[in-house]
């Protein structure tokens, strides 16, 4: 086809663009350098700075970093495991990692409170053994529990990707060249996924750092992670100002994560998650 | 002859109920470059990964040096690989790729250091430390996976088809290069290749493999002019197989005609394979000879002729020569009693082997 | 052999870990006690009574509305938008797949609060404004799996087609489209999954008045989720469990193993 007669084709996803990503965006940093008056200040985008607002954010870095450290140790051997066997047809791997997603997320988050509150099922079981029964419910353990549920598969599938696409050959020829099991992890198959780790952070790390609804439903409302700030300034505080300055705070960490990881794997990652 | 390095006792392999080797026997001398020959699926391949400690036969040993190395795991093995398709680590850089074996093994920095330089320099490469192996043409990555195979000092090196990723031109340089190689180190050689050109350059010794079992086990020219089978005599080189009976010690009749021959010892009127290598058929344009026939067709091959020649016996002679013959002109053919090679039928199902269809249900097998 | 036991029993533990919750949410939905923690025998009243709460059914209702006008919207814009991005020239290719990447990279609070912000200037908050929230966060998925298939395809078919007389349109049709058509449908699959999924843009978006399946249970988490749902939601991944199945095993597969089950015999 005529090129430019192709690329008109792309106009009305132009406009799209233009009007549903760049305005909006242009409309958030405008209400974060604003006051509810319209005059310009840096109080919304310095609030993050406050105690309180650091602290949420502090809270939410070092959640964010233990639920993707959890879901890299977790999902790393589970494909090394699942490449040495003889079960590595991908598309059953895939099938049984997306299935979980089909059953409404805050539903299965809901159904981890149940399996973790104080008079919930592990505790009952626990009770029935004559141990001691557990607090997990409200902690930030508990937080970091449902996050790296919910997102484990966002890991799981890059890493799994890059760890069955390394050929077999080469891992043969380490061996070849008298590496043992443990030097043909170190030394071959880790830094060989290195990428598709790093696509499975910025999967886990940006979602775990801005989330809100699992620390509402397993940190109890009183463990505060930025996002559940951000969300109170929109629907009970109602300084929309104050929730845009923060949010574009939360987009420079956001921008700068991905910046450091790396994010053009993730489309492919994510496509291959589709279970068709 | 050599000390034996490497022997295979009766080995056997089968992969998901195919066999891929039948009661293989070999043994290999040391400084020996050996090439296993033959088709997709004729073993060969099974053969060195078994050796290199890839797969475990289901019967049978294979003795490396006097000892039992049948469930040695391969990085335990005194042997290294080059691979097909080079297998070099992208994530390293040319130098960590080098190095790679003897960090393993703990060598200390100055050593490593100095052995990259040499083997860099043994293949040709000085100064390429630093480059990243997705940088360097297929035939320097061929060379890095040389280099990264024999810094090791290994007693053997197995090479599964190196070359074939290669265009022919740089084929060609690289198997002169091999071959100074093999003599600069003074080791064992084990190729596997599917190319009969490569065999017959390189190798001192050529087992001609078809389905499992050995065919043939010879120097190049033996193997050349003198094949000891059908499926040899056609998988080397071109050829004119023939169906005769041998009248008694040296002639033979092809279509009708008799041919004298030097070949004794195959009884009398006994059904027989014949082959005439091209080059070996004489045409004579005044039509004298031991037949004669009708030239069908001609072809410029650069070197010389080639031409279909429809003969009075109803055989179409395949002939090689220097000499043109237009299309449709009568000629006579000749065949030197020397030049024709007379070989036994096979006698079992698992010696008849010669049927290209068949040749390719083992292809999965073989990469 | 204790080292395949070890791998066998990681595997295990990591999908328990997975599955856990979901045979919770199962085993409630047959539970005919109402409260979270007490089984009160086995009941399939809530089964029964789903299809009678008009504010489970409303709810499903839009988001089933949502996921497949907002699927269909975006395959449309993101085929177009892909054709047309493949034929730019390099920079302004760059500067669209940019563009096309900012609602993936950017994170869905976020995205639905700067939705929100313009959204209130620019129409009433409602099914609309959500509709135009899940395109947007659709289309690049659309683009991202076409996009690749044009790449992959080989320009020398559509001239070769040329060649034999096609038109241009004759060619698009018969060559090009059949050619990205998987992508487009594995975007549109993709993008009825993701609207299904989210909650946080759409929560953001929606006003007051209209609820997806997420939004209403989210709001129900105070007062206790009602069974109904619960019988709902394993309605609805028992639907998709089984037509995966379907996909994903395909016949082929299982005629080859009879086939050779056979040829043993």
């Amino acid at each position: 086809m005529n090129r430019n007669r192709a690329r008109l084709l792309s106009i009305p996803y132009v406009i799209w663009v233009i009007g549903f990503t760049v305005i909006p965006i242009i409309f958030i940093i405008g209400r974060a350098v604003t006051d509810e008056n319209g005059s310009l200040t840096a109080a919304n985008l310095l609030a993050i700075f406050d105690p309180i607002h650091r602290k949420a954010l502090y809270l939410s870095l070092a959640l964010a970093f233990i639920s993707t450290l959890i879901c890299i140790l977790l999902a790393f051997p589970v494909a090394v495991i699942l490449r040495g066997s003889r079960f590595r047809k991908k598309s059953i791997i895939l099938f049984v990692l997306i299935l979980p997603m089909w059953m409404n997320f805050i539903l299965r988050i809901l159904a981890i409170q149940m399996l973790i509150s104080n008079n919930g099922l592990i505790n009952h079981v626990l009770e029935m053994a004559s141990l001691p029964a557990l607090r997990l419910i409200n902690t930030p353990g508990a937080i970091v529990l449902g996050m790296v549920y919910d997102y484990l598969p966002y890991m799981m599938l890059p890493v799994l990707n890059s760890v069955l696409a390394i050929p077999e050959d080469v891992i043969e020829a380490a061996k070849d060249l008298g590496a043992n099991r443990k030097e043909v992890l170190s030394r071959i198959i880790l830094p060989l996924s290195l990428s598709g780790i790093g696509s499975g952070i910025t999967m886990v790390f940006v979602p775990s750092m801005t989330e809100f609804v699992i620390a509402n439903i397993l940190g109890g409302g009183k463990l505060q992670l930025l996002g559940n700030v951000i969300e109170q300034e929109f629907t009970t505080s109602m300084n929309w100002n104050l929730g845009s300055g923060l949010s574009v705070t939360l987009m420079v960490f956001v921008l700068i994560t991905s910046i450091i990881f790396g994010r053009s794997n993730e489309s492919g990652t994510r496509a291959a998650g589709l279970p068709i | 002859m050599n000390r034996e390095l490497i022997r295979f006792e009766n080995i056997t392999k089968s992969f998901d109920g195919y066999e891929v080797l039948n009661n293989l026997n070999l043994s290999i001398h040391e400084n020996e470059f050996v090439t296993l020959l033959g088709p997709s699926g004729c073993g060969k391949t099974t053969t060195l990964r078994i050796l290199a400690g890839f797969e475990t036969p289901d019967s049978g040993r294979v003795i490396f040096d006097g000892e039992d190395i049948t469930n040695l795991p391969p990085n335990k093995r005194q042997l290294n690989t080059v691979f097909q398709k080079y297998a070099l680590f992208t994530h390293m850089s040319v130098a960590d790729n080098i190095a790679f074996g003897l960090r393993i093994k703990k060598r200390d920095k100055s050593t490593i250091e100095q052995k990259i330089k040499y083997s860099l320099r043994l293949v040709g490469l000085e100064g390429f430390e630093d480059r990243s192996p997705a940088s360097l043409s297929g035939g320097q990555q061929q060379r890095i996976a040389i280099a990264r195979a024999i810094v090791n000092e290994p007693k053997v090196l197995l090479l599964d088809e190196p070359l074939g990723a290669l265009d022919l031109k740089l084929r060609q340089d690289m198997q002169y290069e091999l071959i100074r190689l093999k003599n600069e180190l003074g080791i064992t050689f084990i190729y596997v290749t599917h190319d009969q050109e490569e065999a017959l350059t390189m190798s001192d010794t050529v087992v001609v493999m078809n389905r499992g079992i050995i065919q043939q086990i010879g120097t190049p020219e033996d193997i050349y002019n003198e094949p000891q089978n059908a499926f040899v005599a056609d998988f080397i080189g071109e050829s004119n197989l023939l169906d005769g009976i041998m009248v008694h010690d040296r002639l033979v009749n092809v279509g009708g005609l008799d041919f004298p021959c030097v070949d004794v010892g195959f009884g009398d009127d006994q059904p027989v394979d014949v082959v005439i290598r091209p080059e070996d058929v004489e045409l004579d344009a005044s039509g004298q000879g031991q037949t004669s026939g009708r030239v069908v067709s001609i072809v410029f091959k650069g070197v010389h002729w080639e031409i279909h020649v429809e003969s009075r016996i109803g055989i179409t002679f395949l002939v090689q020569t220097t000499e043109h013959f237009p299309v449709g002109s009568e000629v006579g053919i000749s065949v030197d009693p020397y030049n024709i090679q007379i070989m036994h039928k096979p006698s079992s199902s698992d010696e008849q082997v010669f049927d290209k269809d068949e040749m390719k249900t083992g292809e999965g097998y073989e990469s | 052999m204790i080292r395949k036991a070890m791998h066998r029993i990681y595997v295990a533990l990591i999908l328990i870990f997975l599955y856990a919750p979901i045979i919770v949410l199962v085993a409630l939905s047959f539970n005919s006690s109402r409260s979270r923690v007490v089984w009160g025998g086995f009941t399939l009243e809530w089964y029964a009574r789903v299809f009678k709460s008009s504010a489970i059914m409303n709810a499903l209702g839009t988001t089933f509305g949502l996921a497949f006008s907002s699927a269909l919207i975006a395959s449309v814009l993101g085929l177009l938008g892909a054709v047309g991005i493949y034929a730019m020239r390099k920079r302004n290719y760059q500067i669209m797949l940019f563009m096309t990447n900012i609602p993936m990279i950017n994170a869905d609070i976020v995205t639905g609060i700067a939705l929100l912000l313009w959204f209130v200037h620019l129409i009433p908050l409602g099914f609309g404004s959500v509709l135009l929230a899940h395109v947007t966060f659709n289309v690049p998925y659309v683009i991202l799996c076409v996009l690749p298939r044009l790449e992959a395809m080989d320009v020398y078919q559509y001239e070769a087609a040329l060649d034999l007389g096609a038109g241009e349109f004759y060619a698009f049709m018969r060559i090009l489209l059949p050619q990205i058509l998987p992508g487009v449908l594995s975007g549109f699959l993709m993008s009825v999954t993701l609207s299904m999924d989210d909650f946080v843009i759409t929560y953001f978006t929606k006003g007051a008045g209209v609820n997806t399946l997420s939004t209403l249970i989210y709001g129900e988490i105070r007062k206790g989720i009602k069974p109904e749902m619960y019988a709902l939601s394993t309605l609805l991944f028992a639907i998709v469990l089984l037509l995966l199945i379907l996909v994903n095993l395909p016949y082929g597969n299982m005629f080859s193993k009879k086939v050779r089950q056979e040829g043993n015999i």
